[in-house]
């Protein structure tokens, strides 16, 4: 890169240079705006860095320097992200209104995938199992959570073995943990909840099947998702409690409020934005959805019957199963315009509780 | 006041009641897992159910190693959870420093690249992500599970979070000293950032050394499989071997536990900062 210039090329550069940053200077004077002020200095100390670069005959300028400096910074994570997830993003739209098994050149064909997704019985149940799933879940995820949160803030003795306690099935392996329920709820007789159950008094016959019965299935996926989880939420549960004033409670207390009152009229209220974080994620947590289903009902060959399979299972069967790629990314698709409502609705109230 | 205090005496006793049965409901499956990894297979279901094994068959925690190759398991998954956890806690950092720190060209519509994935589940395109990674050759290859945990945007956000806490004018003093960003970057923020290093730590190792759907997806070579991956096909193949199901799967939770117990401080402060702000 040995380009030389001669002093009178350089000079005749800088003047032109110099002829643009004067102009600038005069919209500057003009220029009312404020973020307009602002893209005009900008652009003027460029102009300067630009000047001062020909000047001193740099390849480089500052600003250039410092640019490549954050690159350098960023570079490593960003091609991993650009090519692992960014692209594989853009693929998935793409593919979406594609025909391809994989092997065989793809090819276009428009809205057919989506048209096919609504003609498809086992799209139907799968989406409307998620959905049941999620009505089922949340609230009593919620409500259990925010019980045990509640608690759990109070002054006892041992709280943090409880809490931690409390949060260990979240952070425990699935597969072993969903092991453990399939054998506690064993279809047969001698399964132990069936054997309490039993006990109790419910006659043998109509003991529940739990995950071998389609009646029963969903209930089990669902039973087994709320005590894994709950630990997550009540851990957000727990910071929100400990953000509440505590003199609205000392308050309370001089006006005679029992527990449940000061529940009702405090911390529920103020635990209000807390709640909507927790709603929003734990909508979005169940709709995704794959692996305690595949766990639970999948029996030992994987395979979901159609009382219990769901989006992603759907997404996955017609994918590594059938090689449908084109209809499952559409699927997918689904999927994630359920996702961004939900998001856009968590943008809405993040507003309204900033203020 | 005597009736205040009985009452109040009430509600305590009550309370601890409640977190008993709480407690219960949340111990008694670990509980039952371990009582069952000590039995014969025909006294796992014997009613009513005795906690502590009258002969505890410790047998079962040695022959599975050698029903399965759980060494095997455990050494692939060992590797692939440390070699994620260093690759995302390094880049991450990295690329947080600049978008907290630096003034660069591009910053927002970089940055912008990642928000716009958050809305994106995984679900959503690892069909085309496992067809691209096929195409690379990666399929049924440990390195396919690494890149595709160890970029996540989650990690940038973090630290970039944590890092935006601390004060520029460190920095600019350093910046005055003399010092090059990488040098303010590895002296400065990094000792600065060990809360959210551990955090950012345990999360992965715990999504990792748990993740399942991926391994599945893409391991299929039965000596590349992970520890999750192995002890489904175990319990899948040997469905009736509960005693050494449930040896298998108490030792799979050795090591979350101690993850988890030693640093449970940072999980759970991670949960409530990342949880409360969104």
């Amino acid at each position: 890169m040995a380009k030389t210039i001669t002093e009178a090329q350089k000079q005749e550069k800088i003047a032109a240079l110099h002829e643009k940053r004067d102009a600038l200077s005069l919209l500057l004077r003009d220029a009312k705006r404020t973020h307009e002020r602002d893209s005009l200095i900008a652009k003027i100390e460029t102009i300067d860095e630009k000047i001062k670069k020909v000047r001193t005959g740099e390849i480089l300028t500052r600003q250039e320097k410092r640019n490549l400096v954050a690159y350098s910074f960023i570079a490593p994570n960003f091609i991993g992200f650009a090519i692992f997830t960014l692209g594989p993003i853009i693929f998935a739209f793409v593919l979406a209104f594609m025909r391809w098994d994989g092997n065989s050149p793809m090819k276009f064909v428009g809205l057919k995938n989506f048209i096919d997704m609504i003609g498809n019985a086992r799209f139907h149940s799968s989406f409307v199992n998620t959905i049941v799933y999620c009505i089922a879940t949340v609230p009593l995820t919620l409500a259990s959570a925010l019980g045990l949160a509640v608690v759990l803030n109070q002054k006892i003795k041992g709280r943090n073995f409880f809490r931690t306690v409390g949060f260990f099935p979240y952070v425990a392996s699935l597969v072993a943990v969903a092991a453990v329920w399939n054998m506690l709820f064993s279809p047969q007789k001698s399964g132990p909840v069936n054997m309490i159950l039993y006990n109790l008094g419910v006659h043998a016959k109509s003991l529940p099947k739990w995950s071998a019965d389609p009646h029963w299935v969903m209930f089990t996926i669902v039973l087994f998702s709320v005590w894994k989880n709950m630990g997550y939420y009540m851990v957000i549960y727990l910071a929100g409690l400990q953000g509440i004033n505590a003199e609205l409670y000392e308050a309370a207390g001089l006006d005679g409020c029992n527990s449940w009152q000061r529940f009702r009229y405090i911390t529920w209220p103020q635990l209000q934005p807390t709640t909507f974080f927790v709603t929003i994620i734990l909508t979005i947590n169940c709709f995704k959805v794959y692996d305690i289903v595949y766990m639970l009902a999948g029996g030992s060959n994987g395979i979901v019957s159609s009382q219990a399979m769901v989006l992603v299972y759907h997404i996955y069967e017609e994918a590594f199963r059938n090689w449908n790629l084109g209809y499952s990314s559409a699927v997918a698709m689904v999927l994630f315009l359920m996702v961004l409502a939900i998001t856009l609705v968590q943008f809405r109230g993040e507003k309204k509780y900033a203020n | 006041m005597k009736v205040k205090s009985t009452n109040n005496k009430i509600s305590r006793s009550l309370l601890y009641v409640v977190l008993l049965i709480l407690t219960a409901a949340m111990l008694v499956p670990f509980a039952w897992m371990l009582s069952a990894s000590l039995k014969l297979d025909k006294d796992v279901f014997i009613f009513p159910i005795r906690w502590i094994p009258q002969n505890p068959r410790w047998m079962n925690y040695i022959d599975i190693w050698t029903k399965i190759p759980l060494m095997t398991f455990v050494g692939n998954t060992v590797k692939i959870t440390l070699i994620v956890t260093f690759l995302q806690i390094l880049t991450s950092s990295f690329a947080a420093y600049a978008f907290a720190k630096l003034k660069f060209k591009y910053k927002d519509t970089l940055f912008m690249a990642y928000i716009a994935t958050i809305a994106v589940p995984w679900q959503v395109y690892m069909v085309p992500q496992f067809m691209m990674m096929r195409n690379f050759g990666l399929n049924d290859s440990h390195l396919a599970i690494i890149f595709l945990q160890a970029f996540s945007a989650f990690g940038v956000f973090m630290m970039r979070q944590f890092y935006q806490g601390i004060p520029d004018e460190l920095c600019e003093a350093a910046r005055i000293d003399g010092m090059s960003e990488y040098q303010i970057y590895s002296k400065i923020m990094l000792p600065l950032s060990k809360p959210a290093l551990s955090t950012l730590t345990i999360f992965t190792f715990v999504n990792t050394w748990n993740d399942f759907l991926g391994p599945l997806i893409y391991l299929k070579t039965e000596s590349k499989k992970t520890l999750q991956l192995g002890l489904k096909m175990f319990i899948s193949q040997y469905s009736s071997e509960y005693g050494l199901i449930m040896a298998a799967s108490v030792l799979s939770l050795i090591p979350v536990l101690i993850v988890f117990l030693s640093l449970q401080k940072y999980f759970v402060e991670g949960i409530a900062a990342t949880g409360v702000k969104g």
